[in-house]
C-alpha cells in the first residue's frame, strides 16, 4: 500500500490560510517541523486527521492541508477518540495546550491516555493562557504575575508528563518548539507507536510568558539545563557532556555527578522503566536539567485494537433486524 | 383453563368477566417485583389481552429491608379494549410487606382485592413502616377484600425438597405470589417456566425451586378455602389487528429503531454515552448488539460522550449520544458544535424529574424548553418526541433520517415512563421500511466543505480517508462560500439565517399533523406530546363516548412543528394541553400560533391518570358551554 503514496513535500501539507499566530510564537516552529515530518511518515495524506480544542495552539489544524477539526475547549481527546473509533485506518493527531489539555480538558486527557487510544497527542506547553490574554495556566510556576493573578499565582503547577505517566501512558516524550531535529525525531517515533503517544512540547509565548523556557532553549546555557535522554545511553548533560545523573539507591533520589570517575554509577536510560521515567520527568532546574526525549515507552494493546477484536467477534455472524424484532416471546393474532 | 369446583364446599368459587383490570405488585427492592411483573405481563400478552405496564421503582439499589423508601412496584393494566396506560386505580394490589402496603394502599379502589404476605407483617417490619398496630388485624383494611396468606410459610414448604438455605428458599416468594395471581386471572404458566429454566440454566436446582413455588401458588388458589368474593376473573381477549406481536419497552424500541435507522441509512453508528438513570438501558441494549452496525463507547463523562459521537460523525459514521436532563445540559456545548459544523448527531434525552438530580427514577416532560432552547447562540435543531413505548422505534428511525439528510443534530425526547413501560407491538415488516441511504461527497473537482444541497440546504459530508477531500472545519464561524474561518459581519448574518432556515425547512419533509382520536374540528382539542399519549387517548375516548365534542391531537414533531398544526388547532373552540411540567409546550403553541390554550400540568413524577384528564376536559367543556 505504501508504494502507492505519491512523494509529498512540506508544501503539500501547507494550506492557503494566513497563519495568525503572534510574531515570534513558538507555534510557527512546531508547525514547520510537523509539515516537514509529514511526508517522511510515508502515510496517505487523506488519512491524516488533526483534531484540536481551543487556544492558540488549537488553530493548528487550519494550517495543515489534511483533514482537520478545530473543536471546543478541552474536548479534542474525546472527539479524536470518536474519529478513531469510527475509522481506525485514520492517523489521528490531537493538538492541544497546557490550558486546553490540562485545565478544562484534564479529565479527557487522563482517560484518553489510560485507555491507550491510538492517537498522537501533542501538547504545546507555554505555561500560560495566550488566547484569553495572559492568565496563569495549570502549568504556570507558582507566583506567576498575570491579569488574573496580580499578586502572583498561588496554585502549584502540574507536570504534564507526570500526569501522563500516572494515567498509564504508554509513550511519553518531551521536546522543544525550536529544536526542529529533536522534535521531528520524537514526532516520528510517536507516529509509529501503537496506542496513545503523548508528547509535551515546551513552547515559548513571546507575548505573555516570554523566556519561561530560556534556560532549556538558549543555546549558550541550555546544555547545563537540559538532558537529552536516549534509550540505552548514560544520562549526561553539560557542554561537554561532563555531568551525569545517578540514582542514590538509599534515598531513591537522583543526583548530579561529574562523569569523570563515576562512569559506572551513571543512570542508563531505560525507556521501559516506569519508576525511572517518573524520576526523569520530575527533574527541573535549578538543581537538575530538564529531561527531553522519549521518557517512557511500553508495548500494550491499544484501545482501538481491543475494540476491533470485540467488533470482529460480534460480527462473525451479521445481525438480522428481522430476527431481532422476532426474538423472545411473540404471538400471532388471526 | 376452568377452575375446578369440586375441591371446596365453602364459598363456591365463582368466575367473573371484566373488560379491564389493573394489578399492582409491590414489595421490597429485593423481592423481585419487577421480575414478577414482567412475567405476568408476558403471560397476559400471550393470553391475548391488550396491556400497558408501569414499572415504578426507587432510586435506592438495595434499601434496608422493610423500608418504605425501598418499595418497588410494577403495575399492569390489561383488558379486552385498547389499553394505553397502566391504569388509574388499582383493582388488585399485592403487598409483600407492611412498607409496600402503606405506600401503595391509597392507589387501590375501595372494595379492591388486597393480597398480602402475612409472614412479612412482623413487629419489626410493622415498625419500619410506622404501623402502630397490625393492619391485618385491627380492622383498618375492612374496606377491601383482604386475602392474607403467610406466603413465607407456604414457600418454605413448597421448596423444602430442594434443600436450599432458608434465605435462598424465601427468594421464591415472588414466584409463589405470581402463581397465585396467575390463577386469579387464568394465565398460562408455561412461558414463565421456560423463562425460569433458561434464566437459571447454570443452577437448575434454583430453577426447579422457583417453578415449584410458582406451581404451589397456583395450586393454593385452586384448592384453598378462599374468603367470599375471591374468584377467578375472566378477561376476554382484546380485538386487535391480525399479525405477529411481541411486548416491547421504550428502551428496546428506541435501540432497535436506531439499528433499523442505521440499516436504512446504510451507515455505521457510534453510540457514545455515560451511565445515567433512566437512560442507561439504551447503552446496555446496544452494547450487546454489536453484530449490527453499531459500536458503543462508555465515555468518561457526558461531555466526552457527545464529543466522541461528534468525532464519529466527522469521520463518516453517525454519532449518537444519550442521557437524561442533567447529562443533556452538560452536552449543550457539544451539540452547538455539531450544529455549527453541520455534522449529523442524534441526542436521545430520556427525561426524568428535575431540576438537578431531581427524581432520577420518576418521569417528567420538563426538558422541552432545554431541548428547544437550551443552547448558546442562535442554534436551532430539530426536536422530535415519541408518544408511546413502541413509537420510540419509529421516532428513532426518524431521528437517524433527519440527522443524516439535513446534516444536523436531532434531539429525540423520551422519558422514564416510556423507557420502562412495555406494550404489545405488532412487529413491522423489516423489508417495508423506507430506505434513506447516506451519500458522501467524493469528487475532488471544486470541492469545498461549504457546498450545499440546494433543496435541503445540507452541507456536503466528505469523510476523512477520501483522497482529495482534505478540509478543515471548526467552531469558528465559517464562510458561506468557502467554509474557511470568517469573521465577516454579513457572512455571520447569512450563516445564522441559513442554519435557521435549514431546520425550518424540515417542516415540509415531515408528515402533516393528524387527529389521533375524534373529529378534525369541534369544541375542544386535547393537545399532547410525548408519553401523555396513553392517558389523553383514554380520556378523550371516554369524553367522546359521553357525547362530548372532543378530539385528541398528539404532536411528535416539536421543532419544527407540522406545517398544518396551526390551522388544525384553529378548527377548535378551545385547546387543552396536558403536560408533565409546569407548562412548557403550551408557551410554544401560544407564541407560534397566537392561540389561546389552557394548561393542565402535573409534576409529581407519576404519569397522568386518565381521570385527571377527563376531569379537566369536563371542566373546560362546561366553561365553553357556559360561554355559549
Amino acid at each position: 500500500m505504501n508504494q502507492a503514496i505519491p512523494k509529498l513535500t512540506l508544501k503539500d501539507f501547507a494550506t492557503d490560510q494566513e497563519v495568525r499566530w503572534c510574531p515570534g510564537c513558538g507555534d510557527y516552529a512546531i508547525l514547520k517541523t510537523i509539515q516537514k515530518v509529514m511526508p517522511e511518515l510515508n502515510k496517505p495524506k487523506e488519512n491524516q486527521v488533526f483534531i484540536s480544542g481551543i487556544g492558540c495552539s488549537s488553530r493548528f489544524p487550519y494550517y495543515m492541508n489534511t483533514f482537520g477539526f478545530h473543536t471546543i475547549h478541552g474536548r479534542a481527546p474525546a472527539i479524536a477518540t470518536g474519529v478513531k473509533l469510527a475509522n481506525p485506518e485514520l492517523d489521528v493527531w490531537v493538538i492541544t495546550g497546557d490550558g486546553d489539555g490540562f485545565s478544562i480538558g484534564g479529565n479527557h486527557m487522563m482517560h484518553v491516555i489510560r485507555r491507550n487510544v491510538d492517537l498522537q497527542i501533542l501538547v504545546f506547553n507555554n505555561e500560560i493562557y495566550g488566547l484569553t490574554k495572559g492568565q496563569y495556566s495549570p502549568t504556570s510556576q507558582t507566583g506567576t504575575l498575570s491579569p488574573s493573578s496580580p499578586l502572583g499565582s498561588i496554585d502549584s503547577p502540574l507536570s504534564p508528563c507526570l500526569i501522563a505517566l500516572g494515567s498509564g501512558g504508554t509513550f511519553i516524550a518531551r521536546s522543544i518548539d525550536t529544536e526542529a531535529k529533536h522534535l521531528a525525531e520524537i514526532v516520528k517515533k510517536s507516529s509509529v507507536h501503537k496506542g496513545a503517544s503523548f508528547v509535551e512540547i515546551l513552547q515559548n509565548c513571546p507575548i505573555y510568558n516570554d523566556g519561561v523556557f530560556e534556560q532549556v532553549k538558549n543555546k549558550k546555557v541550555a546544555p547545563d539545563f537540559r538532558a537529552e535522554v536516549t534509550h540505552g545511553d548514560a544520562i549526561t548533560f553539560g557542554k561537554d557532556r561532563e555531568k551525569g545523573i545517578s540514582l542514590n539507591r538509599d534515598s531513591l533520589t537522583l543526583e548530579v555527578l561529574p562523569v569523570d570517575g563515576n562512569e559506572g554509577k551513571l543512570l542508563i536510560h531505560d525507556e521501559h522503566n516506569k519508576v525511572q521515567a517518573q524520576l526523569l520527568a520530575s527533574m527541573k532546574g535549578p538543581d537538575f536539567p530538564v529531561a527531553v526525549g522519549v521518557l517512557y515507552r511500553e508495548k500494550k494493546a491499544s484501545f482501538i485494537e481491543d475494540m476491533q477484536k470485540h467488533l470482529n467477534d460480534s460480527r462473525r455472524e451479521k445481525g438480522s433486524l428481522k430476527s431481532l424484532l422476532e426474538s423472545g416471546h411473540t404471538w400471532e393474532v388471526d | 383453563m376452568q377452575t375446578e369446583t369440586k375441591q371446596i364446599e365453602v364459598p363456591q368459587v365463582e368466575e367473573k368477566e371484566v373488560r379491564g383490570i389493573v394489578v399492582r405488585f409491590a414489595g421490597d427492592s429485593g423481592d423481585g417485583m419487577q421480575l414478577t411483573g414482567t412475567n405476568f405481563t408476558q403471560a397476559t400478552a400471550l393470553h391475548g389481552n391488550d396491556l400497558s405496564t408501569f414499572p415504578d421503582f426507587p432510586a435506592e439499589i438495595r434499601a434496608p429491608i422493610g423500608a418504605t423508601f425501598g418499595v418497588s412496584a410494577f403495575q399492569i393494566c390489561f383488558g379486552a379494549e385498547d389499553v394505553t396506560t397502566a391504569g388509574d386505580d388499582v383493582d388488585v394490589l399485592v403487598a409483600m410487606n407492611p412498607a409496600a402496603l402503606t405506600t401503595n394502599l391509597h392507589m387501590i379502589l375501595e372494595g379492591g382485592l388486597l393480597i398480602v404476605d402475612s409472614g412479612a407483617f412482623t413487629d419489626k417490619n410493622l415498625a419500619k413502616a410506622k404501623y402502630e398496630s397490625n393492619p391485618l388485624e385491627d380492622g383498618s383494611l375492612n374496606g377491601y377484600r383482604l386475602l392474607s396468606i403467610n406466603i413465607h410459610k407456604q414457600v418454605l414448604e413448597a421448596v423444602a425438597p430442594f434443600g436450599l438455605s432458608h434465605k435462598e428458599a424465601l427468594r421464591s416468594k415472588n414466584m409463589w405470589t405470581l402463581g397465585l395471581v396467575m390463577w386469579l386471572f387464568d394465565r398460562d404458566r408455561s412461558a414463565t417456566i421456560t423463562g425460569l429454566r433458561s434464566k437459571f440454566v447454570k443452577n437448575p436446582v434454583v430453577a426447579e425451586a422457583n417453578i415449584a413455588a410458582l406451581n404451589a401458588g397456583h395450586a393454593y388458589g385452586e384448592t384453598a378455602e378462599l374468603p367470599v368474593g375471591i374468584h377467578v376473573y375472566k378477561v376476554p381477549k382484546a380485538e386487535v389487528e391480525p399479525g405477529y406481536y411481541r411486548n416491547i419497552t421504550g428502551t428496546q424500541a428506541l435501540a432497535w429503531g436506531l439499528l433499523a435507522g442505521s440499516e436504512q441509512a446504510e451507515i455505521d453508528l457510534l453510540f457514545a454515552s455515560y451511565p445515567i438513570t433512566p437512560a442507561s438501558g439504551l447503552l446496555h441494549e446496544l452494547a450487546s448488539r454489536k453484530d449490527f452496525r453499531v459500536n458503543t463507547f462508555q465515555a468518561e463523562d457526558e461531555i466526552a460522550a457527545v464529543c466522541a459521537a461528534i468525532g464519529a460523525s466527522f469521520a463518516g459514521s453517525l454519532g449518537i449520544t444519550s442521557s437524561a436532563g442533567p447529562g443533556i445540559a452538560l452536552k449543550a456545548e457539544g451539540i452547538a458544535l455539531a450544529a455549527a459544523t453541520e455534522l449529523p448527531l442524534v441526542i436521545v434525552n430520556t427525561q426524568r424529574g428535575g431540576p438537578s438530580t431531581g427524581l432520577p427514577t420518576k418521569t417528567e416532560q420538563s426538558d422541552f424548553n432545554m431541548a428547544l432552547f437550551g443552547r448558546h447562540g442562535d442554534t436551532p435543531i430539530p426536536v422530535i418526541a415519541a408518544s408511546t413505548s413502541a413509537d420510540c422505534f419509529w421516532m428513532a428511525i426518524e431521528a437517524v433520517r433527519l440527522a443524516t439528510k439535513y446534516m444536523t443534530p436531532v434531539m429525540l425526547l423520551s422519558d422514564g415512563y416510556l423507557a420502562n413501560a412495555s406494550e404489545p407491538w405488532k412487529i413491522p415488516q423489516v423489508d417495508s421500511l423506507a430506505s434513506f441511504k447516506v451519500e458522501y461527497f467524493d469528487d475532488p473537482k471544486e470541492f469545498r466543505p461549504s457546498i450545499r444541497n440546494e433543496k435541503t440546504k445540507a452541507r456536503v459530508w466528505a469523510k476523512p480517508g477520501t483522497p482529495g477531500m482534505e478540509h478543515r472545519i471548526g467552531g469558528i464561524e465559517r464562510s458561506f462560500e468557502t467554509g474557511d474561518i470568517s469573521y465577516d459581519p454579513e457572512n455571520h448574518q447569512k450563516m445564522t439565517e441559513l442554519r435557521k432556515l435549514k431546520v425550518e425547512n424540515i417542516s415540509s419533509d415531515i408528515p402533516l399533523q393528524e387527529v389521533s382520536y375524534g373529529c378534525d374540528s369541534g369544541k375542544l382539542a386535547v393537545l399532547g406530546w410525548g408519553s401523555t399519549f396513553g392517558a389523553i387517548h383514554q380520556a378523550v375516548k371516554r369524553a367522546v363516548s359521553d357525547g362530548l365534542e372532543v378530539s385528541h391531537i398528539q404532536v411528535q414533531y416539536l421543532s419544527p412543528m407540522p406545517r398544518n398544526l396551526g390551522e388544525l388547532l384553529s378548527n377548535f373552540e378551545a385547546i387543552l394541553i396536558p403536560e408533565m411540567n409546569t407548562g412548557q409546550f403550551i408557551r410554544m403553541v401560544r407564541s407560534e400560533f397566537l392561540l389561546d390554550a389552557e394548561s393542565l400540568t402535573k409534576v409529581s413524577g407519576q404519569p397522568f391518570k386518565i381521570s385527571e384528564i377527563v376531569d379537566a376536559i369536563k371542566r373546560k367543556y362546561k366553561d365553553l358551554e357556559k360561554r355559549a
